[in-house]
């Protein structure tokens, strides 16, 4: 049932992503393969500076960011690509606050992130970045609906949501229309496809307004259709809203459509 | 917003932590259970207990009493005049009470009480408790002439059939008189030379017994000295009676194979009485009198313990009586105070004013102190170790919940990864636990409530199922198990409840919240 919806949904999009491409920017083809734009002329947005972070085992201390510098503009789509266990998931973690590292600084909109109190990160990591990950991450107990809701439930004291629920709801729906999933909304994640609980991810992910999108190997665990669909949806709101993207995978020909692509070898920017 | 949505989700979606607040549910069922039947009891029981005692007595120390009633009366009246509401003297003396059943002598240990009938019923509820309806309109020492009840008014058709009830009171005491006197009839024919004496109906039981004592009072005549009949008239007993007494059910009382009440004595029935003179060294004196009624007031303490005679007929047998003043003594002066007086306030006035080392003044609640206390006491036992009880539920919340955090440890890093704090996951642990101990003490007052509701139900249907009574109203007098629900018991026990079941959750909510969110993303 599943791989029926998933692959009808395939089809469904492939030509939808072109519509909502059509519809607001006109100007940009709607085959896939954007033509790169370097923005090397938009301001710094993120800039990482001597970043280490080592992980304990045991006794044994392994590094696993040995000193990672990295400058990100604004509005740049960025592949952050490389082996297993070189760090990739960590920097990403760290740059998403969701960790510290040991050494280094991390510096977003000319303010030092890296060391906030845990509640101002929390509110970063709620209104300011958005999470995808590999394994979707959705909450089973709820539906598509409630996942896009999420962030905003957690954004909002109990009266402010309750007061303004109904244009929330609006906002969700609209994201899921933009990810294709108004047939979904009702639907619990068991009962959706992997690259359909993908698409409520990155609504999810997008509910709040972040300025910028950080990805953990987003198309890692779908097939090489769903992947490719996946990828366009995040091009496509590079290029339509601008938003900053970040991108771990370690697939190649997916990171070769990326603005630039950053390799990691052994804790470091190669 | 989030906490409200994931722990009612939780709720709806995690039976096994249901499955957890059974016991809370259980453990507070039975708390309101044992303590709407406690204090059911409890209540019942001070109820009866008001009932039968004043609400202060004035006791003078010892069997002798004090003298003049009327000048006590007065002194109280002055001292505490306003909340006095009726003042009775009584007397009160050990005594034995001796019946026969086919040739047998029975003998019963009793509290002989000398009452005034008509001031009496004024300080207690004495009248209500009687057998017969004119006796609880206006009680009465005469015997009357039938319609004794022959089931319990109270309980009604349900309760056990008296058996001679129907007959008791005049008709009883025509037909032995009857019988008794063909007796001595035929006894006079067969053996004309037996002299069987006259008065058949007040044969003294001890008269066959010489003893030197025995001799000694019916030398000082002090025996011979009394009764309605003077000794030169022909006793009939089928239509003369003695002093009437009216003696506790209990005392009358045996249990048939079915239930149903059978008595050894029936109002009609005379009876002898034995008790002290109130002079030094106190003599046994003993007198015939007739049973008019039964005394039940359904605690058996009571029941099986008092008789009541008039006053006066005990001050004149016990020699309470000053020959040269004609005033007599009285053993105590039973008070009744009027609806709304502080009772202690009243006792503590009258202490201040008699001196203790003559006057034992007491309320009803001191004189029954040592019961209430008991069941106060098993009462506060029982709801600690019931509480023990919710508190070992909370144990397993404790262990299921650490259950749910573990099974849940994706869920809080995705939480933390969309930006929830801390605080804010355990939130939502401490919410969940408030809501399971909710759910479990909102089905538990429901489940206790209805258990009290239909105790009797489910009284009889134990008693069904086990063969077994479970609850035997003989014993407790109580044909229904009497409960009492007291809202302000059970808000405490749903508070604490409730406690437990949030205290239960704080160590798992707190793991929660401290859960990195990159370890909890990894956690598989």
């Amino acid at each position: 049932m599943s791989d029926i919806t998933s692959h009808a949904s395939h089809e469904r999009t492939a030509s939808a992503t072109g519509a909502v491409l059509s519809q607001n920017r006109p100007d940009l083809s709607c085959s896939a393969g954007y033509d790169h734009e370097p923005k090397s002329n938009t301001p710094v947005q993120i800039s990482v500076r001597g970043l280490k972070k080592n992980y304990q085992r045991g006794s044994n201390v392994i590094p696993v960011l040995r000193g990672v510098d990295l400058d990100i503009r604004e509005g740049e789509f960025v592949a952050i690509v490389g082996q297993s266990g070189c760090g990739k998931s960590t920097l990403l973690h760290i740059l998403g606050t969701l960790d510290q590292p040991d050494a280094g600084e991390i510096v977003f909109s000319d303010q030092r992130i890296d060391n906030l109190a845990a509640r101002k990160r929390d509110r970063l990591r709620n209104n300011t970045f958005g999470l995808i990950f590999q394994f979707y991450h959705l909450l089973p107990e709820l539906n598509a609906e409630g996942n896009v809701l999420l962030p905003l439930m957690i954004g909002q004291g109990f009266f402010g949501y309750l007061s303004k629920r109904w244009a929330f709801r609006r906002r969700a729906a609209e994201l899921l229309e933009k990810v294709h999933l108004s047939h979904r909304r009702k639907h619990k994640p068991r009962e959706l496809s992997g690259g359909e609980m993908q698409r409520v991810a990155i609504a999810r992910a997008l509910v709040n307004g972040p300025q910028v999108l950080l990805a953990d190997e987003p198309t890692g665990n779908l097939d090489r259709a769903a992947g490719q669909e996946i990828f366009e949806i995040l091009r496509n709101l590079n290029a339509t809203e601008n938003l900053t993207i970040v991108m771990v995978t370690h697939d190649e020909k997916l990171a070769e459509q990326a603005d630039r692509t950053v390799r990691l070898v052994e804790g470091r920017i190669e | 917003m989030y906490k409200l949505v994931l722990c009612w989700r939780y709720l709806q979606t995690r039976y096994i932590a249901l499955a957890s607040v059974i016991s809370v549910t259980l453990g507070v069922a039975t708390l309101i259970v044992v303590n709407s039947v406690m204090s059911g009891f409890t209540h019942e029981m001070q109820f009866r207990i008001h009932g039968i005692l004043s609400d202060i007595v004035f006791d003078g120390h010892g069997l002798e009493g004090f003298a003049d009633s009327q000048w006590h009366m007065q002194r109280i009246r002055q001292i505490a005049g306003d909340d006095i509401q009726a003042m009775t003297p009584t007397v009160h003396v050990p005594a034995m009470l001796n019946y026969r059943v086919g040739q047998r002598w029975v003998h019963r240990q009793v509290n002989f009480i000398g009452i005034d009938p008509a001031t009496y019923s004024l300080v207690s509820d004495c009248a209500d408790y009687l057998q017969h309806p004119k006796n609880r309109d206006a009680p009465s020492f005469q015997l009357r002439d039938g319609g004794y009840d022959v089931q319990d008014r109270e309980l009604g058709e349900e309760s056990p059939y008296r058996h001679g009830m129907e007959m008791a009171g005049w008709p009883h005491r025509r037909r032995i008189g009857a019988e008794e006197k063909a007796w001595v009839a035929a006894q006079k024919k067969n053996n004309p030379q037996l002299a069987v004496p006259e008065r058949v109906g007040r044969a003294d039981p001890f008269s066959g017994i010489a003893t030197p004592l025995r001799a000694a009072e019916s030398e000082a005549g002090v025996v011979q000295q009394w009764g309605p009949v003077s000794e030169d008239q022909v006793y009939d007993k089928a239509t003369q009676q003695e002093t009437g007494v009216i003696i506790g059910y209990a005392l009358a009382q045996v249990l048939g194979r079915e239930g149903d009440h059978y008595f050894l004595v029936l109002p009609g029935d005379d009876v002898k009485l034995t008790f002290p003179t109130a002079g030094t060294p106190p003599k046994a004196v003993s007198g015939s009198f007739t049973v008019v009624d039964f005394y039940q007031s359904k605690m058996s303490e009571y029941d099986s313990a008092f008789v009541f005679a008039p006053i006066e007929k005990l001050q004149e047998m016990r020699g309470m009586i000053n020959p040269s003043t004609g005033v007599a003594n009285v053993n105590s002066i039973q008070v009744k105070l009027r609806e709304g007086a502080d009772i202690e306030a009243v006792r503590d006035k009258l202490r201040a004013a008699f001196p203790p080392e003559l006057y034992a003044i007491s309320t009803w609640r001191d004189k029954q102190g040592p019961l209430l206390a008991a069941v106060q006491m098993e009462t506060a036992i029982l709801n600690i170790l019931l509480f023990l009880i919710i508190a070992v539920a909370g144990f397993g919340i404790l262990a299921i919940f650490f259950m749910i955090v573990v099974e849940k440890t994706k869920d809080i890093g995705i939480l933390k990864s969309l930006g929830a704090s801390g605080g804010g996951v355990m939130a939502i642990f401490l919410s969940y636990g408030l809501l399971l101990g909710s759910v479990g003490s909102g089905a538990g007052l429901v489940l206790g409530l209805l258990f009290v509701n239909n105790i009797d139900h489910v009284r009889r249907s134990v008693e069904w199922i086990s063969g077994q009574p479970v609850f035997d109203p003989s014993i407790y007098y109580f044909q229904e198990i009497p409960t009492l629900v007291d809202p302000q018991m059970i808000v405490w026990v749903i508070m604490g409840a409730m406690a437990i079941a949030v205290i239960a959750s704080v160590l798992p909510a707190l793991r929660a919240a401290r859960l990195h969110p990159v370890e909890a993303l990894r956690y598989e």
